[in-house]
């Protein structure tokens, strides 16, 4: 049984278990909405991820980088931020994308599919705003914690694996909830790029009798997934908080 | 290639132009619409009737928890329903139209109101308690209060909020492509299409959008210069 | 300026009735409507509307309005009628009413030469088609809602992934593909053509029979005076009625 086959065997189970609580104009089409909420779900999961790791990298070289370092940082914060979601996934579905399998090449695979391009694209745009958030937590801390680590004869990389980036994770946390239920949001974009996430498979149930039930069944599942997170959210910081900061 | 960028008939960059200007129209109009509807929200909020805070409290919930693409395809499709049915039920055959454009105002207003609420809200009680007690002190009412003491420090305590809002929402502003609204990213992507070169129209919608956040991040950091003078920080 | 989509106003022969009838079309869909350099909505369902609103000597406007949005937009008073070679279905029946067909639409699945895809085998491809459409409602009718159906928001787009080898094959109507064919070597039709009894009808609201049978009436006149044939013969070199 492959991974898909699981993914669909968990929709189906929910989808029994939905058929006789839920309203009809619900239940017939249930299996989509949660094959769609389990894409979001997965896309959601990798880019947090890997988007924080690549966020963190940033916000390092942003405050200990050298010249071209730091500029790089810079400019990947600012691009990212500075523009549209939409604008990103389309400059790279549409507009790269258009390039072709000859001048790919290798990469064709990667810019074939809308998914990868889509989780591509999110992981980017949320390591932007991640990298910015890490930032500001790391400028919150005082100097002396820094020369503290590496006069203990810390070198760089120690002092910031071990003492700054955990105080700095710690201080920008409620920040880092608030943008995963903004790249949640903002993941719905993806249905776009031909990729059939909980959106994608909403607009396609709506297509069907243009019902506005399709869309109030939509929202009240992302509105789930947001309470689902912030309360996932609110434990992982009382945990952090354990012998840290009040 | 460049000439596909150029101004004039045969090429499409004052199309380009007039896109980016219709983005700027969408996102002031729902500036100023969201900042009014904000306003009642964040009073709603501060009210001391507990189910005008519910409500407001509720309606910040839904929209800080829906995609923001989901809410406009609601606004676009459900506004024309809502509005037909108010017709029938009052008797009276609709033809009535909600344009696009209105449509778009309206969700994304609808959108930022949610979050500038929170920020007027968070700059009204920004404002020192002492403050407050030297009006009560010097016998001002609590109508000469709010009015003397508290709004002229609102706009102060609310700017960076707001200007970071701004941002979020004039990027916001590209989901009307997909309403087919022909701002800057719909023709970008028409221009891609028809010329069979997207990536130079949709790399030159990116830049126009970095340019416009950028202007607009310069803006506020004057505004919060000039609001700030004289104070010490 | 050329590419922006405007509305279009026709004034017939006779002088204004009160009130112009609002047709609405996609202009997205060539030879049946799109617009052309200049910013017009043109095609034969363009030429169509004309030829009706002539007959039935009422003044017209043509709007554009994209697919997803077009029958809502009916519903809600936006137009009174769309000619966008639109598929009577049993599902948009429940929501609008449509007049007499128009002419009848076939499916047809394109694909590169030497795929190997044909009509009968498409659920182990990786298949486009245009959301909201019946290409989309077949291909999942085939495929199952969990093949690996790719849905577009307009026809250009989808096309274009399958020039650029997203996807093995496109679900579309017969005679756009023929169009879109003509321009694109290496790709061809897959499989036989696949009736699904598609009647192409006008929209109107529910309860219009006014204007029901005015459009039928007008429809009946068109094709007895020959009207209609030459508009088609136009187009596509025979009578697609």
């Amino acid at each position: 049984m492959g991974y898909q086959d699981i993914k669909y065997a968990v929709s189906d189970a929910v989808c029994l278990l939905a058929q006789d609580t839920t309203p009809a104009s619900f239940a017939k089409y249930c299996p989509r909405y949660i094959d769609g909420i389990l894409v979001t779900v997965e896309l959601l999961l990798l880019s947090s991820f890997i988007g924080f790791f690549i966020g963190a990298l940033v916000a390092v070289g942003r405050v200990s980088g050298g010249p071209s370092v730091r500029s790089l940082a810079w400019a990947w914060s600012y691009v990212f931020r500075g523009t549209p979601l939409l604008v990103q996934l389309w400059i790279v579905y549409f507009g790269l994308g258009s390039l072709g399998e000859e001048q790919l090449g290798v990469l064709w695979p990667f810019f074939k599919s809308g998914w990868a391009v889509g989780l591509a694209v999110l992981t980017i745009n949320t390591s932007a705003y991640i990298a910015e958030i890490l930032r500001g937590g790391l400028a919150t801390l005082p100097p002396g914690q820094y020369e503290a680590a590496v006069s203990c004869g810390m070198s760089r990389g120690q002092a910031m694996r071990r003492i700054l980036l955990p105080q700095a994770i710690r201080v920008a946390w409620p920040a880092y909830g608030n943008e995963l239920i903004l790249l949640m949001k903002g993941s719905a974009l993806v249905s776009t790029i031909t990729v059939m996430d909980l959106m994608g498979q909403t607009r396609s149930v709506f297509a069907r009798g243009y019902a506005m039930e399709t869309y109030a069944y939509s929202a009240v599942l992302y509105l789930l997934l947001a309470l689902f997170l912030t309360l996932l959210l609110k434990m992982v910081e009382r945990r952090l908080r354990v012998g840290g900061y009040p | 290639m460049f000439e596909l960028l150029s101004f004039g008939d045969s090429g499409w960059g004052d199309d380009l132009i007039i896109g980016a200007l219709l983005t700027i129209r969408l996102a002031l109009a729902s500036l100023s619409l969201g900042l009014l509807f904000g306003l009642v929200l964040a009073m709603m909020k501060l009210s001391r009737l507990a189910p005008a805070r519910w409500l407001a409290e509720a309606y910040t919930l839904f929209i800080r928890g829906v995609p923001e693409f989901l809410i406009l395809l609601m606004v676009f499709f459900g506004t024309e329903k809502a509005v037909a049915t108010v017709g029938q039920w009052l008797g009276f055959e609709t033809t009535f139209e909600v344009p696009k454009f209105a449509a778009a105002v309206a969700g994304l207003s609808a959108i930022f109101a949610a979050y500038c609420c929170e920020v007027i809200r968070g700059a009204y009680l920004a404002v020192p308690k002492g403050q407050i007690e030297a009006g009560l002190a010097v016998g001002m009412s609590r109508w000469q209060i709010f009015q003397r003491i508290r709004v002229p420090q609102l706009w102060r305590f609310a700017l960076p909020g707001l200007g970071n809002l701004w941002l979020v929402m004039l990027k916001d502003t590209s989901l009307a492509a997909v309403l087919a609204i022909d701002e800057l990213l719909r023709v970008a992507k028409v221009a891609g299409e028809a010329t069979r070169n997207p990536l130079l129209f949709l790399l030159a919608a990116g830049l126009l959008y970095l340019i416009m956040t950028a202007v607009s991040d310069h803006l506020r950091a004057r505004m919060e210069k000039r609001l700030n003078r004289g104070m010490a920080r | 300026m050329k590419k922006t989509v405007m509305t279009l106003a026709l004034l017939a022969a006779t002088p204004a009735m009160a009130e112009p009838l609002r047709i609405a079309t996609e202009g997205a869909y060539p030879p049946f409507n799109e617009v052309n350099a200049a910013g017009e909505l043109v095609g034969f369902d363009v030429d169509i509307a004309n030829a009706l609103c002539a007959k039935m000597e009422a003044e017209c406007v043509i709007v554009a309005q994209d697919w997803d949005g077009i029958i809502p937009g009916l519903t809600a008073g936006k137009y009174d009628a769309i000619i966008a070679s639109m598929s009577i279905t049993e599902e948009r029946l429940q929501t609008v009413d449509f007049t007499d067909p128009y002419y009848s639409n076939f499916l047809v699945v394109v694909a590169k030469d030497g795929s190997g895809v044909t009509s009968e085998n498409v659920k182990e491809y990786s298949v486009g088609a245009q959301r909201s459409t019946i290409a989309a409602v077949w291909a999942e009718e085939q495929m199952g809602t969990r093949g690996d159906l790719r849905l577009y928001d307009t026809t250009t787009a989808s096309f274009a992934d399958l020039e650029a080898g997203r996807i093995d094959a496109f679900v579309a109507d017969y005679f756009p593909a023929v169009e879109w064919l003509k321009d694109n070597a290496g790709f061809s039709i897959a499989g036989d053509r696949i009736d699904i009894d598609d009647k192409i009808g006008i929209a109107i609201r529910q309860n219009e029979g006014e204007l029901k049978d005015a459009l039928n009436a007008a429809l009946n006149g068109i094709i007895a005076d020959g009207t209609y044939g030459e508009i088609s013969t136009q187009y596509f070199g025979v009578d697609i009625y």
